[in-house]
């Protein structure tokens, strides 16, 4: 927590100056009823015209005061609130943008989310209330509970007992309630799960008639949620009544006992009236400070979830004297590389070594969970290895500028990921200086100028989050663009030709081949038929290499990869190798 | 009609439904949020006074209880005023004879039990209105959810697949929460708010015209200095509440994209890009919090203001006898009680839009056309041939994608589905199962129209698997009888076992009944899929539709995949959107799809030798080399 009270310390200043402006508020605010006081004591009783007009603009001035005073306040709790709140989404944000995938995966992508906004936006609602009514609320109870008692000490037991009582009742309250609040939202959530699933699985649901058991499901939730709200809502009403019904006693006290010292002239009666309104007072306070208790946990739930965040310690980070190898080409080096996740009891890589080489194309093949994927994260170093180096050029990846290594390579993952913005926008997103040219030559080996042209708008065509407008194969031969405009000495292509038809995927793989003539070109697949003419492929099988050669050596020579292959083609058709569209037609 | 559609609410899901500990309650806050507008608000309210019909009586009785829950507030000052002019009156009456008069302490004993038992009685009746409306409610909210639930029952797959889940999703929850919240306490505060106004304003009135004068004068200021601030804070709240989109939408698509963005040496920009948004959200958002926040000095100050007119000019009224001190401690606190109710009602206007708006769009989903139920109902008839006679379909009616096809299969036949991603092969699966209808021509079942059987005679004769696994929260027993609810042990063993999954689901924790999480996240896509396959296999039908796609599984679980389908496949008409070239090759019947429509059929040699998009398709998957 104490990264966030850093991020508070610039407000000090500003928060000191808001308690001077809720001390003046509240002084003139209880000032009023001792004006009040004057009045009835020495105005009416002792029929002194002046004097009520008098202490009737002093009045004025103090509400006029207090009400200036308390605006300057509110001024300063909204600056102070949503200016803590930017500081640390900023903070927040800027520190998972440089997280590494390590440190990515130890959250969800989800959580992350929440934590850099509605957790955010918790802390800032909460603080406003505290600094708007929790400042204000003890100054407020205290001086009222000082002033009554000097107006009139033995009465002020009165106002203790009615701020004990309704503090003891509503925490009482609280305490019945709050469990079955948890119970509420578990219902809620249960509500809308059986609704989305309803939704979701429409189809099935039809195609078994199973509509009327849906039903009696969804109906069994709603009425557990209405009987919860009932007993809920019948208990949280407890609260209006009672606390209107203490406070209208004490009232009657104060004015019961008041007649009695009246009567023995220790009291004077406009103290009794002045009294009253303390009373309000300082029982509004200590009811608001409770409240504001209530929100409390709600907020360090939320500072601590951001806390988590602004806590973690990076482990991916530049040197601290980089080296520059001279390109090479890109060649790839694993050197007895194992890979753990944090807290993970089996490794997801043991001990694997190749070399992938320029002017190459290396395949990487496995069932899904042998580790393809977190092999190739190791080259940008979205992953540093737990043993064994990766190199590039002969430069351990780790001794490198992480901009350095990021620029040495085009990568293309598994699914199409664009960001909101053009065509365009996302094409260069790597290469922002890249000339016009090298745009158009990228699109066109990308098998996307097709689609470029057809659009109206071009280049400049909307993409919108996520890119959600296009296409999953547009998403896909962008994503492609994008690589190949940087013009890397290393492409990197995370199973990135599912999403596309046959018949594009082809065309693609052929357009590429020129572009990627003397680069290193490394692709993690899915289907044989992608990686069929590939220089080397790599077979991992639970993390281990298992086999490494050409299509033909390793049908002879792998288990698993004959096992693969057999799955995807005929026998038939592989024996064909590269020429099966003879083969079969 | 889109472009004036509301928007869904913002609120995010899974709120707590009801009053919060802090529920809406009366704070002014209320008004500063611009809140949703219905498009039409008598019709609305007239729809939503239906639901509420058939508790007119209770209704009733609330009203009256509500009103005597105001009985204290509107009352008590006046009586308590009384005693304090009986004190001060003794005490007037001591000083002018110089003598130690006794307080009638009898007197004040008579008021205080009065005053005693109008409270008690005041919070009864408060407490047995609130326990009534909660009822009443609740009930209601509860009769919303069940149509909704009934009505989606009813409506066609088309009102669904042009529709986020997200935003049917939100009617159930959000819409209906928001009215329901307002019926349990806005709707009586409204009473109440203007009882204790009358109330209080009579009671003003018998104590003094003169000082209810000045106590009034006050209000209107009140009024100016609302309108002033309400305007102005809605905009930025609006503001505010677009830029938080903005931002979010930023967090969301640069965390979902990090590795891209790392690799790509974004992260300067991305941070420069998010600081930006975050500035102005910050300008917008400290005016939007501080023009609310003033809302409360002001409307204390036009309090304080009341409070130190009735003291001044009691005190002057006073002097010259013509109110006592008791009436000007009456009035204060009748000030005191003045603002909330007009808060209230100031508020209720914009509470009670939202609400409309909310049971606007519940009213609107609930008058959605329901798919027509075929009255016809044809005894199942005996596996036969299913024809294709000249079919017509189109999502929308004037875009066609399928235009007159004809086709048939004989029992036991297989259709291959082929296409490339996208080109439409879902339709068919649509057309098969009805859950969209042809729009000319027929599909025919042993020579029976489907159209002239009931939707469930024609489903229960299909078996279906597709390829997004859908698997409900409970436990993989119940989930493999989802389309047999009273299959044995023995039987629901037996299709596992066909499926190749008994073996995985006797290696989980708790076998058969081990419960499926909310995602299926517990199971792998793969077993999920032997699991619909084994579902399938349980409900002995003479069709089958199949989904071979088995992306994102790993290679040995897809053997044994294949394996599994085949075996469901035997003896049964199947209809299978084909992705592997052994089962397009033998297939019977191939259908070819492009962009929707049929382009082609027939077999894989007679497809071959049209050379047309079917063999330009199936060449190219092999010719090219690899990269």
């Amino acid at each position: 927590m104490s990264r966030l009270f850093a991020h508070f310390r610039r407000y000090i200043p500003a928060l000191l100056l808001q308690l001077v402006a809720i001390f003046l508020m509240v002084a003139a605010t209880l000032e009023l009823p001792d004006a009040m006081a004057r009045v009835i004591n020495q105005g009416v009783l002792k029929h002194d015209n002046a004097l009520i007009w008098r202490a009737g603009g002093l009045m004025l001035l103090l509400a006029l005061g207090a009400a200036a005073a308390s605006a300057v306040s509110g001024l300063l709790a909204a600056r102070i609130a949503t200016g803590f709140a930017r500081d640390v989404r900023e903070a927040v944000f800027a520190k998972v943008e440089s997280f590494s995938l390590a440190e990515f995966h130890k959250f969800s992508t989800a959580s992350l989310i929440t934590r850099s906004t509605n957790d955010v936006q918790q802390l800032q609602m909460v603080l406003v209330m505290l600094l708007r009514m929790a400042l204000m609320a003890p100054f407020m109870g205290v001086w009222a509970i000082i002033k009554a008692y000097r107006a009139a000490p033995s009465m002020t037991w009165i106002m203790g007992l009615a701020i004990a009582i309704l503090v003891s009742f509503i925490a009482a309250l609280f305490g019945l309630a709050i469990p079955r609040y948890r119970r509420l939202q578990t219902l809620v959530d249960k509500l809308n799960l059986v609704t989305r699933e309803i939704l979701t699985g429409l189809r099935v649901i039809r195609a078994f008639n199973r509509e009327r058991f849906e039903e009696a499901k969804f109906d069994g939730v709603n009425s557990d949620l209405m009987r919860l709200n009932l007993t809920l809502n019948r208990l949280m009403m407890l609260m209006q009544p009672v606390m209107l019904l203490t406070l209208n006693l004490a009232v009657l006290a104060i004015v019961w006992s008041g007649a009695h010292l009246i009567d023995l002239s220790r009291l004077q009666v406009g103290d009794m009236l002045a009294f009253m309104q303390y009373a309000m007072q300082a029982i509004m306070g200590f009811l608001l400070l409770t409240f504001i208790f209530m929100l409390v946990p709600r907020a360090s739930v939320s500072g601590g979830r951001i806390a988590e965040v602004l806590n973690t310690e990076i482990t991916v980070v530049d040197p601290a004297s980089p080296a520059v190898p001279p390109k090479r080409g890109g060649r790839v080096d694993f050197d007895r590389v194992t890979f753990a996740y944090a807290g993970a009891e089996e490794p997801v890589l043991r001990d694997v070594s190749f070399t992938a080489l320029p002017g190459q194309t290396t395949a990487i093949v496995g069932s899904t969970g042998s580790g393809k994927s977190t092999l190739i994260n190791l080259i940008p170093r979205l992953y540093d290895p737990t043993r064994g180096t990766v190199c590039i050029d002969g430069a351990d990846v780790r001794s490198m500028r992480l901009e350095d290594v990021y620029a040495r390579i085009g990568y293309v993952p598994q699914r199409g990921i664009l960001f909101s913005g053009t065509v365009e926008s996302n094409i260069r997103y790597g290469a922002p200086e890249a000339p016009q040219e090298a745009l158009d030559s990228a699109v066109e080996i990308a098998q996307a100028r097709e689609f470029v042209e057809t659009t109206p708008e071009g280049y400049v065509a909307p993409i919108s989050q996520r890119g959600t407008n296009v296409s999953g194969g547009q998403r896909q031969r962008l994503s492609i663009a994008r690589a190949i405009v940087r013009d890397p000495e290393i492409y990197i292509f995370d199973d990135s030709f599912s999403a596309l038809d046959f018949r594009t995927d082809a065309m693609l793989r052929q357009a590429l081949r020129g572009a990627t003539r003397d680069k290193t070109v490394i692709i993690v697949a899915q289907r044989i038929g992608t990686i069929i003419n590939a220089d080397k492929i790599v077979v991992l099988d639970e993390g281990r290499i298992v086999g490494e050669g050409t299509h033909r050596e390793l049908m002879e020579t792998c288990e698993v990869y004959r096992e693969i292959a057999l799955s995807q083609l005929s026998e038939r058709e592989l024996a064909g190798g590269g020429r099966l569209a003879e083969v079969t037609a | 009609m889109s472009a004036s559609k509301p928007a869904p609410p913002q609120r995010p899901q899974g709120q707590a439904a009801g009053p919060g500990p802090f529920g809406r309650g009366p704070s002014p806050m209320g008004m500063m949020m611009p809140g949703q507008k219905p498009r039409n608000f008598r019709k609305t309210m007239r729809q939503l006074l239906t639901y509420l019909r058939p508790f007119r009586v209770s209704i009733a009785v609330v009203v009256v209880f509500a009103i005597g829950s105001t009985l204290a507030s509107i009352l008590g000052p006046r009586i308590l005023g009384n005693m304090t002019n009986q004190i001060v009156n003794d005490m007037l009456a001591r000083a002018r004879t110089h003598s130690h008069v006794p307080f009638h302490y009898a007197l004040l004993m008579r008021i205080a039990i009065e005053l005693v038992v109008l409270y008690v009685f005041s919070a009864i009746c408060s407490y047995i209105q609130g326990w009534m409306m909660t009822g009443i409610s609740q009930r209601v909210t509860y009769t919303f959810r069940r149509d909704i639930s009934l009505k989606i029952g009813r409506l066609p797959l088309r009102y669904f697949d042009r529709r986020t889940h997200g935003e049917v999703l939100s009617r159930v929850v959000n819409d209906v929460d928001t009215v329901s919240q307002t019926l349990n306490q806005s709707l009586m505060q409204i009473i109440t708010s203007v009882t204790m106004i009358v109330g209080v304003l009579t009671m003003m009135l018998i104590i003094s015209w003169e000082l209810t004068l000045v106590a009034l004068v006050t209000l209107p200021l009140s009024f100016i200095l609302l309108g002033a601030i309400v305007g102005r804070s809605q905009r930025f709240f609006k503001q505010q509440q677009e830029q938080l989109g903005r931002l979010n939408g930023h967090v969301e698509e640069m965390y979902g994209g990090h590795a891209v963005m790392k690799v790509f040496n974004g992260e300067a920009r991305s941070v420069a890009a998010f600081r930006v948004i975050n500035e102005q959200l910050y300008t917008s958002g400290w005016k939007a919090q501080f023009l609310s926040g003033l809302l409360f000095p002001l409307i204390s100050f036009v309090g304080n203001l009341g409070f130190v007119g009735v003291t001044v000019a009691g005190g002057w009224l006073a002097i010259r006898g013509r109110v006592n001190i008791g009436d000007i401690q009456a009035f204060i606190q009748y000030v005191n009680q003045f603002n909330q109710p007009i808060i209230q009602i100031a508020n209720s206007a914009s509470i009670l839009q939202s609400t409309a708006a909310a049971a606007e769009r519940v009213f609107e989903f609930l008058a959605e056309e329901e798919e027509i139920q075929t009255e016809k109902i044809v005894a199942s008839p005996t596996v036969g041939p299913i024809e294709f006679d000249h079919v017509h379909f189109g999502y929308d009616p004037e875009k066609v994608v399928i235009d007159d096809f004809t086709a048939s299969a004989a029992p036991g036949q297989r259709v291959a589905i082929v296409g490339p991603t996208g080109a439409g092969k879902t339709t068919m699966v649509n057309l098969l199962m009805r859950f969209y209808d042809v729009n000319g021509g027929s599909i025919r079942i042993d020579g029976i129209d489907t159209r002239n059987m009931s939707r469930q005679d024609v489903r229960a004769m299909f078996g279906m698997v597709l390829q997004d696994t859908w698997l409900f929260n409970g436990t993989i027993r119940d989930n493999l009888a989802y389309g047999k609810p009273e299959a044995s042990e023995a039987e629901i063993v037996e299709a596992a076992k066909a499926a190749h999954a008994d073996h995985f689901i006797r290696a989980l924790p708790k076998g058969y009944d081990m419960v499926l999480d909310e995602e299926a996240s517990n199971i792998s896509q793969g077993e999920k899929q032997l699991l619909t396959i084994a579902r399938a296999m349980l409900v002995k039908t003479p069709m089958l539709i199949l989904d071979e796609a088995t992306s994102s599984v790993d290679t040995r679980t897809e053997v044994l995949i294949q394996q599994a389908m085949d075996r469901l496949m035997k003896g049964k008409t199947a209809f299978i959107i084909a992705h592997r070239l052994s089962t397009i090759r033998n297939a019977d019947l191939i259908l070819v799809m492009r962009e929707g429509n049929i382009v082609e059929h027939g077999t894989h040699e007679e497809l071959l030798a049209k050379n047309g998009f079917y063999a330009d398709l199936y060449n190219s998957q092999f010719l090219a080399p690899a990269v």
